[in-house]
């Protein structure tokens, strides 16, 4: 082996690993800026909301996203430690007793949490519809979430219609959300 | 035999800190070792609520009698592994661990052979021939000290 030689391979290897760290920057790029739902709704699209299938929190099982297809669903990530998500919680029931008779499903997604803190926030706070749990936060990056609680609107097709940043304050906001989910399927 | 005696003294003082600190962790250890979901830093730099109750559990937790292990454990089933603040030393963690190692022994053996090739060509380079009048002064002056 020659020096030349050597150097070369040196060479190389060296441009090799500039590039694949290019590479790197570049999806990471391209991914962080409307790959993810928000950003995607941003820009006015409306995305496939991502698919999950996660453990119940009101009961044994998991709910898969999929299997609500052909419904609106209220997608609402929280997480007992979030304040303004305590303050939500009784608009956001209301809301599911008004709605559900008319095929409307409201899911809470609940994220880098304790089970048993999410329990004890859902049997404190009265909370009826159905929920999962994702300590992980599996979902957060796929969605795009920015902060909690914050809620998407999703159509009976499976799309992203409508998004909620921060606390739920007005019924009128959360009906017109569903609206347009029920209007786009 | 009594370097083996001491040898083995010293590697069993080495070993008891750390048996002790899986038995009975420290809640300052742990919070050091694992991240806030939230805020991603470690629980002992972060007030946000969630590592304000993480710190909780682990109180509660050693408490309880549980082991280090068994409580990162508990903490890795609920936030994954994302939660340690250092990598396992399994799985995919351990490639965490081992890149490092295997890129400075690349790199010492990239280093080591262009040194090695670069000390045998100047060994071999014949250097540029004398002039032969400083050749000639150069015999005269050591013939003096012979």
């Amino acid at each position: 082996m020659t020096v030349a030689r050597l150097r070369l391979g040196a060479q190389v290897a060296a441009v090799g690993i500039v590039a694949a760290l290019l590479g790197l920057l570049v999806w990471k790029v391209a991914r962080g800026t409307g790959n993810d739902v928000t950003g995607s709704l941003v820009e006015g699209g409306t995305p496939a909301a991502p698919a999950f299938s996660l453990e119940r929190l009101d009961r044994e099982g998991e709910l898969e996203l999929a299997s609500l297809r052909g419904k609106a669903v209220v997608l609402n990530f929280w997480a007992s430690w979030c304040g303004p998500c305590r303050e939500e919680t009784s608009l956001l029931e209301k809301g599911w007793k008004r709605w559900q008779e008319k095929g409307v499903v409201f899911v809470g997604v609940n994220v880098k949490d304790f089970r048993g803190d999410a329990r004890s926030f859902m049997r404190r706070y009265g909370v009826s519809y159905p929920n999962v749990y994702d300590g992980k936060g599996s979902t957060v990056g796929r969605y795009g979430v920015t902060g909690y609680p914050e809620t998407y609107f999703v159509d009976a097709r499976g799309r992203v219609v409508y998004r909620i940043a921060g606390e739920v304050r007005d019924p009128d906001e959360l009906d017109e959300g569903i609206e347009r989910a029920l209007a786009a399927a | 035999m009594r370097a083996l005696l001491a040898t083995s003294l010293v590697a069993l003082a080495a070993a008891l800190p750390a048996v002790a600190s899986e038995e009975r962790p420290t809640p300052a250890e742990l919070e050091s070792e694992l991240i806030c979901p939230v805020c991603e830093s470690t629980l002992d730099t972060s007030n946000a609520e969630i590592a304000r109750r993480m710190k909780v559990k682990i109180r509660q937790r050693i408490a309880a009698g549980a082991t280090k292990s068994e409580i990162k454990a508990e903490f890795v089933k609920d936030f994954g592994p994302g939660v340690l603040a250092v990598p396992p030393k399994e799985g995919f963690g351990l490639l965490a661990w081992l890149l490092p190692l295997a890129g400075i022994s690349v790199a010492a053996i990239v280093v080591g052979l262009f040194a090695w090739r670069w000390s045998r060509g100047r060994a071999e380079e014949p250097g540029p021939p004398l002039d032969p009048e400083l050749d000639r002064r150069l015999d005269t002056e050591l013939a003096r000290f012979e």
